[in-house]
């Protein structure tokens, strides 16, 4: 590797303190993003996806948030030692973000256009009649029909679509080098969906833009994802080659997630269904986390957490029986 | 916006009517002779009591009375007292005062409770915070009387910075503390709802997102945070002007300031209805007319609110 | 499950959300238990409960802290008389009054009075003002056209100025007098958080399928509205007894309470607002355990407010 990643987060750790005690966030979560790539992580809420990337943004509320342990590398130089000034001045710049309520992340007595401007009047320092000017460009290139009559109007005015749509022109502003898309899609109608993922991934590969993809949805990931990670319970359990993973997953938990995909050929089948609950996260089992959950969990599972271990090139999984769910025919 | 003016204007004119009417009602069929009260202990001649009901109208139905005195009060004749002095030249000495009496008070109220407000939600949980929670508790607890004897035995008798009634209530100065005295309760209410709202707008989504833009932070204090906190504490403080003016009564009291407050407690000892009515009418008139300020307020302050 | 491992079938149909809720609390408690909980374990609850506890004591069986007649003055020997404030109960614990009265004997017998109006425009106000809020929130239309017509009539008279003009004309003003003035001024506040209350209330799922399984009128009225549309009001009443009991003293200071024989912390603030100079204990010690008290149901309002909104933990 003589090349330095775009972003590369290793063993990042993170902590909550909450009222029922210690919550362990995020676990020891390592990946790599590389220009123009997709990388999505996959999990259930409270798994860590969120949190890894708001410590990625630095926009974790600390308290009750603590980064104990990690490093997180953009182009090398480690975010978490810089000053808060030049972390924001990275914020919005060279990495965005897009959320996943655009109704309750736009500030609601602002009208949309004010909020566009406000990134080129704060990182570019134009005057507000130039910052204007772009707002609109902004909006006419995530295609919202009308943009110089509708720049003054306020978000409640626009549909959700529209809404994300503003979302994600604001975190292009600047043409970021990443991305980090927080649930883009989850919050609107399933047609409206596939119009903002599209939206998204073109604007993308236009600008050769990393993105981070956080979602729960495995039906996005399959079309637009270069790499997953699945996350379960603050740690990475199997990272690959999207094409790899969805072919033979590696970890029991990747391949509960899959089967329970409804299929058109599998009409009045039953659906598959991973049983229990994720665990709390302020008192984790021992051993391996899914371990309560896992149908093929040995007592090893259940004293010994899995490392992660590489299981194939440029694939990771944590699992102690890897070999045998990889090798595993198809259920 | 127009038409939303005056569709509030024609819905505030019921109100205006039920409520003064209550306030008629309340003054003349509760019990207490004005006229017979004239003559004090000493036994009134009924043909002379007849007399001055006929002629002050006192004789007519409740109704009656009612539309005759709003008709007045169309063409500014607020009627005149049993010694036969025009009501309205008594309150235009007495409002004055109180005006600027609470203009002082909401002043002191808004600037000191918003920064007070601010300076907790900004810091909720830390000292600073529960300081001020316990100063406004304190403060809400104790009531107005207490608390003005308390200021003004410490301003006036024990530092001597003023002096402890008014003498001239044209002067500003003489009035800060009476006003001071006014506004505590407002500035307790106000740090409160500020500490409150401030703290709610610091978790929401649209903060993360400012944060998330790379935003210094100064600006996302001042233009998302404190924009959007803003608006209900602006609303409370429309409402609470209206609030001061009637709750000054006993402040004045303390502070020897002839202001509206003093002009009802000295009519109603001496049953002048006249000036009660009146001086009661007029403030459920500001009241109304804060009510619908803080209504274009507010719909100017949250684009959400639609003028409908 | 089948056997292709095709992406584009896997995914071509309506994609499958995994995540489960967070994990579920610990125990699944009711938002009351769940205040309890949370108001056994606040500092602020824990005091104001027993200062309440204390002024209730206080307020039902004044003997039991002295045997001294507050109406009894001895001018001759105790004018004025300072505080001794090391002689625990006894009656010059606080001092004397003008009229040579023991100030703690005063005190001690003022309480009922206050706690009385308190409870008692706190109990009317919460139920002519809930009725009134319940009805117009629930059945909206035209009644509750008329009903929020009435409170903002209600609400337009200025509360200290409407109670002082009430009063004034009773020459016969006992505590029912009084609390009946404050009741009659003071039910539209309960009224309008109790109808903003039910408006939210009745939009939830649980009303929608109350109804939808034929729950009759009253029924979802009387058993799935009002016991969750009742938290606000609690909060608001609990303030508002403070509050009350702020205003009869303030009547009673313009003159226009509580009389004699009452005895009041009111009354006896009003004459002693003219001994100040020489003798601030007279003020002192009244004014202290009225805002002893109204602090006590402040602190109270707040602490269940905390326990019942969860949205500021």
């Amino acid at each position: 590797m003589t090349t330095v990643p775009l972003l590369e987060v290793r063993d990042l750790q993170v902590e909550f303190h909450t009222r029922d005690g210690v919550a362990k966030a995020v676990n020891g979560v390592s990946y790599t993003v590389e220009a123009g790539q997709t990388l999505a992580v996959l999990g259930e809420s409270g798994s860590g996806k969120s949190v890894t990337a708001q410590a990625v943004m630095g926009i974790l509320d600390m308290p009750p948030g603590r980064i104990t342990g990690g490093q997180i590398l953009y182009r090398g130089q480690d975010l978490l030692t810089m000053s808060e000034e030049q972390r924001r001045k990275i914020r919005g710049d060279r990495i965005a973000m897009i959320f996943q309520d655009a109704l309750s992340s736009l500030n609601p007595v602002l009208s949309v256009g004010y909020q566009l401007a406000e990134m080129f009047r704060v990182h570019r320092g134009m005057s507000r009649r130039q910052a204007r000017a772009r707002a609109i460009e902004l909006m006419d290139r995530v295609r919202i029909p009308g943009a110089r009559e509708r720049v003054n109007d306020y978000p409640h005015q626009f549909s959700g679509g529209m809404r994300q749509r503003i979302m994600i022109a604001m975190a292009l502003a600047l043409e970021p080098d990443l991305i980090i898309a927080d649930e883009p899609t989850t919050a609107l109608d399933v047609t409206v969906q596939a119009q903002v993922m599209d939206l998204l991934a073109e604007l993308q590969r236009e600008y050769r833009m990393g993105l981070i993809l956080i979602t729960h949805d495995l039906g996005v990931v399959a079309d637009v994802a270069d790499t997953i990670a699945v996350m379960y319970a603050g740690r990475i359990v199997e990272r690959a080659d999207v094409h790899q993973l969805y072919r033979r997953p590696a970890h029991p938990y990747t391949k509960g997630l899959l089967d329970s995909v409804p299929r058109l050929d599998h009409k009045g089948g039953e659906l598959y269904a991973i049983k229990g609950l994720p665990p709390s996260l302020t008192s984790l089992p021992g051993g391996c986390a899914f371990s309560p959950r896992c149908a093929a969990a040995t007592d090893l599972c259940r004293s010994q957490t899995p490392a992660v271990v590489p299981v194939a090139p440029g694939r990771v999984a944590a699992c102690h029986h890897w070999k045998e769910t990889l090798d595993a025919p198809a259920a | 916006m127009g038409r939303y003016v005056a569709r509030r204007l024609l819905q505030m004119i019921p109100v205006f009517i039920g409520t003064t009417f209550l306030v008629f009602c309340m003054i003349y069929v509760l019990p207490g002779d004005p006229v017979r009260s004239l003559w004090g202990d000493k036994v009134p001649d009924p043909a002379q009591l007849a007399a001055i009901r006929a002629q002050l109208g006192l004789d007519q139905p409740l109704w009656q009375q009612y539309l005759d005195y709003m008709g007045g009060l169309l063409t500014g004749d607020l009627g005149t007292t049993t010694v036969g002095r025009p009501v309205a030249d008594e309150m235009g000495r007495a409002f004055p005062v109180t005006i600027r009496l609470a203009v002082i008070a909401f002043l002191f109220s808004s600037v000191a409770g918003i920064t007070l407000g601010v300076l907790g939600g900004m810091r909720r949980g830390k000292y600073v915070d529960t300081g001020i929670l316990i100063f406004t508790m304190l403060v809400i607890s104790m009531p107005v009387f207490v608390l003005g004897y308390v200021m003004r035995h410490v301003f006036a008798t024990e530092l001597g910075w003023v002096t402890p009634t008014v003498q001239n209530s044209e002067e500003i100065g003489q009035l800060l503390l009476p006003g001071v005295v006014l506004g505590m309760l407002s500035l307790a209410y106000v740090a409160r709802l500020t500490r409150t709202t401030v703290a709610e707008n610091l978790r929401a989504d649209f903060m993360r997102t400012a944060r998330a833009k790379g935003l210094p932070r100064r600006r996302i204090v001042r233009v998302h945070l404190l924009r959007n906190s803003m608006i209900p504490v602006v609303t409370f403080l429309g409402t609470d002007l209206g609030a001061l003016m009637g709750g000054a009564i006993v402040t004045e009291g303390i502070f020897n300031v002839h202001g509206v407050g003093r002009l009802v407690y000295d009519a109603l000892v001496r049953r002048e209805s006249a000036v009660v009515v009146g001086t009661v009418t007029v403030l459920v008139l500001i009241y109304l007319a804060a009510n619908l300020l803080v209504d274009l307020l507010y719909a100017v302050l949250d684009p959400r609110i639609r003028y409908a | 499950m089948p056997d292709t491992t095709s992406i584009e079938k896997a995914t071509g149909t309506a994609p499958v959300k995994v995540g489960a809720p967070l994990p579920a609390p610990a125990k699944g408690r009711s938002l009351w238990a769940d205040a309890w909980h949370d108001l056994r374990r606040n500092p602020l609850f824990v005091i104001s409960a027993a200062l309440i506890l204390f002024l209730v004591v206080l307020a039902l069986f004044p003997s039991l802290f002295t045997d001294v007649n507050p109406r009894d003055g001895d001018p001759a020997n105790h004018y004025l008389g300072r505080p001794e404030l090391t002689h625990w109960f006894r009656p010059d614990w606080f001092g004397y009054d003008g009229q040579g009265r023991s100030i703690w004997a005063r005190v001690v017998h003022g309480t009922r009075a206050s706690i009385l109006v308190g409870f008692g425009v706190t109990l009317l106000v919460t139920l002519v003002g809930g009725l009134t809020g319940l009805l117009a929130g629930y059945f909206g239309g035209w009644l509750d056209s008329v009903l929020s017509r009435i409170t903002d009539i209600f609400f337009g008279v200025p509360f200290l100025l409407g109670a002082l003009v009430v009063l004034n004309a009773v020459t016969d003003r006992t505590p029912v007098v009084v609390m009946g003035a404050l009741a009659f001024l003071g039910w539209t506040q309960m009224a309008r958080v109790m109808r903003g209350s039910v408006l939210t209330t009745k939009q939830a799922d649980y009303v929608t399928a109350a109804r939808a399984l034929g729950a009759g009128t009253w029924r979802i009225m009387l058993r799935h509205i009002l016991p969750n549309a009742v938290a606000p009001v609690l909060v608001v009443a609990t303030i508002a007894l403070g509050s009350y009991i702020s205003a009869e003293a303030t009547l009673s200071y313009l003159g226009v309470g509580l009389q004699d024989p009452t005895v009041s912390w009111g009354i006896d603030i009003s004459t002693a607002s003219n001994q100040v100079r020489n003798a601030p204990h007279v003020l002192f010690f009244p004014a202290g355990m009225l805002s002893l008290c109204v602090l006590a149901f402040m602190m109270m309002g707040d602490a269940v407010r905390d326990a019942l909104d969860p949205k500021l933990r």
